[in-house]
């Protein structure tokens, strides 16, 4: 066997063009199945490991206000172990360095070692002083992305009270991983909110909330039932102003972070599958040709009485050598890119570590996979090496036998000789012709897939921060002031107009559903709100009667002309029924919409309003931002431009990565497979195409013959692949909708325009590597040679 | 076999070509490696050609001179390695010498680059192989028509079918006809663009006597009729008794040059 060892390693160094794109498209597969995985477990054990430390809570609730002795009845319900009662108030900073106001959120923390649950994971500097009124803790995220060190200071207007801060520490919190304000937004924008923690005591007072507590952290015994503990806790903080009770699964950071690592686990099976078929596939085409050209020297070999399980060994070797090749290079690219993405998920989600560590079992699983895709691609051409007998082996392959095509039989007039022999050829092997075109298909599909979610986001940002919201800035008071601060707000500097709006927490209740939401109540005729309807046009505001969000009435089974029950979440908590009047098509939120006047009509209030939304000269928001963030009764600024900015950039950094590595990876599929296919066509015909340069024929000529087959291929696989990149794009849009937001079905015609492009390079470079074969074809050789 | 002749007269004259006569016995005392004194087309000036494969040198050919006239019927006679392969695929525009001159008419082929070589077997040279070298995938008209596209002073790819008598297998792919059949296709994808040279390198190699016979028939013909410069390379001393010269290669030396004071008909030769 050490000969055909030996013969087996100058066979791979002789066909080493296509040994490298089926390396390339292996060593990709294994290195996304390593990265993906890996990364699924890390995250998953990370996040297993961190809550089971720092004692993640189970249950969450939130209320305006209830007194201390009510969560001793909350311990009291059945399943529950722990509860944590606390204070949690978002306000405005001011924060150094930060034109803008940011928002902060402010949490109760007990003393440290108390076992309190959601423990914060202190990073550096101490816990809080216990009687110090203006320590805080700064959340890592918010402190590093503004620059926060201990010993910091920020203002903060806490109950209409200017306060000073001063950081004493940095931590982390397991209910925090996630670092996001909820409602509308998305992504976290870690310099403009900012979790930060205080002594109970000194946030008590500061909120003249003594005795009292606003929010409840409640962990569960072993096999409680969380839905009965939920409604238990329902019923005795409704009187509160509680929203509802909510498990892990509702909880903005658990919620993102659990479906991000749920992404990993399926993406870790899809897209290593893709690869590994292609590679699959680049064997067999490979091989069988391998076997055709080596025709004579198997029945050499087994004419000197080698077995026919010798040879299918020796093939089989061969086979499993090239798997080997691209397994390792790609478990080494899978390593190094898991620690890269590990680095950047870390940044991303703070757990107090990540620790990528791949799993021995990942590795040995991908060498499984490759070993059974080298095989499975070689079987059949291996099968028929073996089966061969040594003297028809000996003899020549017998001629290609071609037949009139369908071109021929539905009697296309095709006037060029070239293009015939094109389209035969391609008739002659559909199979072939079939798996290289599924393969370039799958890396377009890749490429649209990846812009279209691109696509995507950028069509939510247009509909809600372009369409819908017209505002610069929103700002929010503390509590309902009457309509008159409006007139304030109007004269501050810099403003050109403003609209106010009331928002109230209500509950819809349609027949047996019910849902919580709030009720937005917007002046009519409003030119920064605009309510956009499922055509696309402007829907007007009722004078009576609700508008709502697809979303929302999708949820609640209501149509427009039907009543729902509204029932009001806070002070008098009247209950009313509302008419439907229209519904809007919003990406964000599950929102309800009505007149301002009405709403404050239902609410037995005066004019009434909860903030409003400006329209800023930009040159004077600096002076503007100044004089926001002074004001007591502003309990948040949102400034629309920073939330799209921060938005785009969240999005840049976190799908730049996975972007340009999944580009790469589809060109080299489209690279390999069409590199792979000319090349066999090269060798199976350079007797034909030699003939033809001694006929006359340019070297162009005959090259864009060679070409043409794979140009072909690549034409007719071109619109499938947008097909299939449109249909899954619609698949994950169907699928990463929730009740937060709705993936928009969009893909741009640039997206078609890169998944193009990405081929057209793929195309070009195979040509020119192939063509510079063609350019060595030895025409003389031809001439004395037989098939 | 005369409806090839037939056929050939026919074409002949729309083509508007000179029909030449052959060379009278006056020519004798011509030195017999010049063609005659008119229409030398082909010039060989001390060409040699060294092949260098690894360490091994090897000398192909060895200053050879020839002159050749057209429409001259050439047999290139030697055993193998004598040279006569090298010295085809250097006049017929597939190889350079690596010291000499070769011309034909206004081409330079000795100093002409890829482009310039290709150009000049576009438009001059016709090739038939042993082994017929047809592309598989298109049908006999097409493989035909496949050099008529390219080729400025063609004839009716039809024409050229009729005129090898395969008028009536022009749609059959080359794996559905028989060897002869298949040179004969072979043949007429040659003189389809009308060559002014029309080289064979072991035309009759791969067949059968009879089939063989006709080959040279067409071949004949195609010199007499359309006045083509024909050089034929064989093993098969037999055929030289139809060339109008016979040169004779050993290592890569020409070692004689003989005129035939009569041309043998193919019919008339036996082997």
């Amino acid at each position: 066997m050490a000969m055909l060892g030996r013969k087996l390693v100058r066979d791979l160094l002789h066909i080493r063009g296509q040994a490298i794109a089926i390396i390339l498209v292996i060593a990709c597969g294994v290195a996304a199945f390593v990265t993906m995985r890996s990364m699924y477990r890390s995250l998953l054990r990370s996040q297993a490991d961190y809550y089971a430390r720092y004692r993640f809570a189970d249950v969450f609730a939130e209320f305006k206000r209830a007194p201390d002795w009510v969560a001793n009845r909350i311990r009291e319900i059945p399943g529950v172990a722990q509860v944590q009662p606390r204070v949690v108030m978002d306000v405005t900073l001011n924060v150094p360095g930060l034109k803008e106001p940011a928002v902060g959120r402010l949490i109760s923390m007990p003393a440290e070692d108390s076992g309190a649950l959601n423990e914060l994971f202190l990073r550096s500097g101490r816990f809080i002083d216990s009687h110090a009124a203006n320590e805080v803790i700064a959340s890592e995220a918010f402190a590093s992305a503004n620059h926060l060190h201990l010993g910091s200071t920020l203002q903060a207007i806490i109950h209409g009270r200017w306060q000073q801060l001063t950081v004493v520490g940095i931590a982390l919190s397991p209910e925090y991983i996630y670092e996001i304000r909820g409602g509308a937004s998305l992504f976290p924008d870690n310099r403009r909110f900012g979790v930060l923690w205080m002594s109970p005591e000194a946030l008590q007072a500061a909120l003249d909330m003594q005795g009292a507590f606003n929010s409840i952290a409640v962990s569960l015994r072993p096999h409680a039932s969380e839905p009965e503990v939920i409604a238990s806790m329902d019923r005795i903080l409704d009187r509160y102003g509680c929203l509802g009770a909510y498990g892990r699964e509702d909880q903005i950071s658990h919620r993102f972070i659990s479906d991000e690592i749920s992404q990993n686990r399926i993406s870790a099976m899809i897209i290593p599958a893709i690869f590994l078929v292609v590679a699959g596939m680049l064997v067999h085409l490979s091989f069988s040709r391998l076997v055709n050209m080596q025709r004579s020297e198997i029945a050499v070999i087994k004419a000197f009485g080698f077995t026919s399980r010798q040879i299918a060994t020796h093939y089989v070797q061969f086979s499993l050598l090239i798997a080997s090749v691209g397994y390792m290079l790609g478990c080494i690219v899978g390593w190094a890119f898991g620690i890269r993405l590990a680095k950047l998920y870390a940044e991303f989600y703070r757990f107090p570590i990540l620790i990528y560590r791949p799993e021995l079992s990942i590795f040995l699983w991908a060498g499984f996979i490759c070993a059974v895709t080298a095989v499975a691609g070689a079987l059949a051409p291996v099968l028929r090496a073996a089966a061969l007998p040594p003297a028809e082996a000996m003899r020549p392959e017998s001629p290609q036998q071609f037949s009139p095509t369908l071109m021929d039989r539905l009697n296309v007039r095709v006037r060029s000789a070239a293009l015939r022999m094109i389209v035969r050829n391609l008739e002659r092997r559909p199979w072939r012709a079939l798996a290289s075109a599924f393969a370039i298909c799958t890396a377009i599909m890749i490429v649209v897939v990846e812009f279209g979610m691109f696509d995507s986001l950028d069509r939510i940002m247009e509909l809600q921060f372009r369409d819908t919201q017209r505002e610069d800035i929103t700002v929010t008071f503390n509590e309902a002031r009457s309509a008159s601060v409006r007139q304030e707000l109007a004269h501050l500097p810099g403003v050109i107009a403003s609209e106010p709006f009331r928002a109230v927490p209500v509950r819809l209740r349609f027949r047996h559903r019910s849902r919580k939401t709030s009720l937005l109540g917007l002046a009519s005729g409003s030119r920064m709100r605009l309510m956009i309807d499922q055509q696309g046009r402007q829907a007007l505001m009722p004078p009576d009667g609700l508008i709502l969000s697809t979303t929302l009435a999708e949820l609640l089974h209501v149509a427009p002309g039907e009543s729902v029950q509204v029932e009001v979440l806070e002070g008098h908590r009247l209950v009313r029924s509302l008419p439907v009047a229209a519904l809007v098509d919003e990406p964000l939120g599950t929102s309800a919409y009505m007149e301002l006047n009405a709403l404050n009509r239902i609410l037995l209030e005066g004019n009434s309003i909860s903030g409003a939304y400006l329209q800023v000269d930009a040159a004077r928001q600096q002076v503007l931002y100044q004089r926001l963030k002074t004001l007591p009764a502003v309990a948040a600024v949102a400034v629309k431009k920073t939330t799209v900015d921060s938005f785009r950039d969240t999005i840049n950094r976190s799908m730049a990565l996975s972007l340009g590595t999944l580009i790469l990876f589809a060109a080299i599929i489209a690279a390999g497979m069409i590199y792979n296919g000319a090349r066999i066509a090269l060798s199976e015909r350079a007797r034909e195409l030699a003939t033809l340069r001694i006929l006359g024929f340019t070297r162009q000529e005959i090259t864009s013959i060679l070409l043409g087959e794979q140009a072909l291929i690549t034409l007719f696989a071109l619109p499938f692949g947008f097909l299939a990149g449109y249909g899954l794009c619609a698949q994950m849009a169907a699928r990463l909708q929730t009740e937060l937001y709705r993936m928009p079905l969009v893909v741009r015609p640039t997206s078609y325009a890169w998944a193009f492009l990405m081929v057209l390079f793929s195309a070009i470079l195979s040509g020119v590597l192939v063509g510079r074969r063609i350019a060595h074809l030895d025409m003389i050789s031809v001439l004395k040679s037989r098939e | 076999m005369t409806f090839i002749t037939e056929n050939l007269a026919e074409i002949s004259k729309p083509l508007g070509r000179h029909i030449h006569a052959g060379f009278g016995d006056a020519m004798a005392t011509v030195p017999h490696n010049t063609a005659s004194v008119a229409e030398v087309v082909f010039h060989v000036q001390s060409v040699s050609k060294i092949y260098q494969t690894g360490d091994v040198t090897v000398t192909a050919l060895r200053g050879v001179s020839l002159d050749l006239a057209a429409g001259e019927f050439i047999v290139i006679l030697g055993p193998s390695g004598s040279g006569k392969s090298t010295l085809l695929n250097i006049m017929g525009g597939l190889d350079t010498p690596t010291t000499g001159d070769v011309r034909f008419r206004d081409h330079w082929l000795s100093q002409a680059g890829d482009a310039g070589l290709t150009q000049f077997r576009r438009e001059h040279v016709g090739f038939v192989f042993q082994f017929y070298n047809l592309i598989p995938s298109l049908t006999a008209l097409e493989n035909v028509t496949l050099v008529t596209e390219i080729a400025e002073h063609a004839m009716d790819p039809r024409e050229a079918l009729r005129l090898v008598g395969l008028t009536e297998r022009q749609n059959h792919f080359p794996s559905q006809l028989s060897g002869g059949e298949q040179q004969r296709v072979a043949i007429a994808r040659a003189i389809a663009k009308t060559p002014d040279i029309l080289l064979c390198d072991e035309p009759t190699g791969a067949l059968d006597y009879p089939t063989a016979k006709l080959i040279l028939d067409v071949l004949a013909h195609v010199n007499q009729e359309l006045h083509t410069l024909v050089a034929v390379i064989t093993h098969n001393t037999a055929i030289a008794d139809m060339a109008d010269r016979v040169i004779r290669l050993r290592s890569g030396e020409i070692t004689e040059i003989t005129r035939n004071v009569r041309k043998s008909r193919p019919d008339e030769l036996e082997w």
